[in-house]
């Protein structure tokens, strides 16, 4: 059954194919990369000190951009009522399409850095910390996500409200992800993969319990 | 087992309004109810209440028996073929013969369309055919003749009947009428508040 769900979900949001998801989060993401060095000049130096941490804010931006399909179709067509009658909890739905929205764009997004990172001139040092920041920070991320769009996901103009609200709940994956390259010792990084745990366990049961919320109303 | 669904006593709140109270039904195994009343008087409230979908305000639900559910949400993915669309459900729900409902209910030459592209009658046909192949013993079903042409009705009230005949239960919102076999009505401006 779970296979049978992540199928689905994958096909749903994985980009490419028919019905799948967008590759615009990924241009989105590169295109920061691209522009920054345009707006600030080509110091290298300055470039190379400060692109970690344009990419951690490009890739926090660029997982706000999928949230709209991520629950208000399915919601509205129904599919979780259809779920729920066999037997299917909100809580296991939403923990099914936790791991399906990462899949969909963290890996993608880990790849795009390295190109990212060329544009931006960073070290291979730094780049190493910043794929080793976003692979423990990116859960956190697909999870703030998930669950403010099924928390908005009845609400009208949900979208942008969604956007807005996953910003400050990102802060912390974004402090102690970006932090870990201005200091040597892999502290920030643990920190942050400790974040995105904390998040991962909670966000099913916030999204499941939204759910079930909007049925009521 | 036998399938069972018992209401006791619910009441029913949309925001500020009572909508009804005090309903009471009881389906046993063969049980068809036709639920009846104007439009905006709870009829698929109570059906989602009975589903377990939405908590009734007050009374208590008892069911026994696996519930199937169609309702204006159809549930099957826009961009998907209709045989890709329907296959999922029927993996989860095991399905054993497809393709029977599948014909029945003259899917046959839409199986390569995309959901997006059906009619509201083809796609409240396949909403039905998902219903069938799931085999469960209680049918919760929200105005399932609208956007069916006569033939398709038709058809379907046979599969009603052939359900109820085997020990299924039908509960059924509809405005318009509907052949049931040997049917209650239940006539929902009785018990509006």
């Amino acid at each position: 059954m779970i296979a049978a769900l992540l199928k689905r979900d994958l096909g749903l949001l994985v980009p490419g194919g028919r019905g799948g998801g967008s590759v615009l989060p990924l241009l989105f993401f590169l295109a920061v990369a691209m522009l920054y060095p345009f707006a600030v000049g080509p110091d290298a130096q300055l470039l190379a000190r400060t692109g970690g941490g344009v990419i951690w804010v490009a890739a926090l931006l660029a997982a706000i951009l999928p949230l709209e399909k991520l629950v208000t179709d399915d919601l509205e067509a129904g599919v979780f009522d259809q779920l729920h009658l066999r037997g299917v909890s909100e809580e296991l739905a939403m923990a099914v399409r936790l791991f399906a929205h990462w899949l969909a764009f963290g890996p993608l997004l880990l790849l795009a850095t390295l190109p990212a990172a060329a544009l931006l001139g960073l070290s291979g040092e730094t780049t190493r910390t910043v794929l080793l920041g976003l692979l423990a920070g990116t859960p956190g991320l697909a999870a703030v996500g998930l669950a403010v769009a099924a928390l908005t996901a009845s609400l009208r103009g949900g979208a942008a409200l969604a956007g807005l609200m996953v910003i400050p709940l990102a802060v912390p994956i974004l402090i102690f992800g970006a932090g870990a390259l201005a200091r040597p010792d892999p502290g920030a990084l643990l920190l942050t993969g400790a974040i995105s745990l904390g998040l991962c366990a909670l966000a099913p049961f916030a999204a499941g319990a939204a759910i079930r919320a909007a049925r009521q109303a | 087992m036998q399938a069972r669904l018992v209401a006791k006593d619910i009441a029913c709140r949309r925001g500020e309004r009572l909508l009804f109270r005090g309903l009471s039904l009881a389906c046993e195994a063969g049980d068809a109810y036709h639920i009846t009343g104007a439009n905006g008087i709870g009829k698929s409230s109570l059906i989602r209440i009975l589903a377990g979908l939405m908590q009734p305000f007050a009374g208590a639900v008892e069911r026994e028996g696996a519930m199937g559910l169609v309702d204006e949400r159809l549930a099957l993915d826009g961009n998907r073929s209709l045989g890709q669309a329907l296959a999922f459900w029927e993996g989860l729900d095991g399905s054993r013969d497809p393709g029977r409902a599948i014909q029945l209910l003259q899917l046959g030459p839409l199986m390569d369309v995309p959901v997006r592209y059906l009619s509201t009658g083809q796609k409240k046909r396949a909403a039905l055919a998902r219903l069938i192949n799931r085999g469960s013993p209680i049918w919760l079903l929200d105005e399932p003749l609208n956007g069916l042409d006569g033939e398709a009705q038709k058809t379907f009230e046979a599969l009603i009947a052939i359900h109820c005949s085997g020990g299924g239960i039908a509960v059924v919102a509809s405005h318009q009428p509907i052949a049931l076999p040997s049917p209650r009505i239940l006539d929902l401006a009785r018990y509006a508040a």
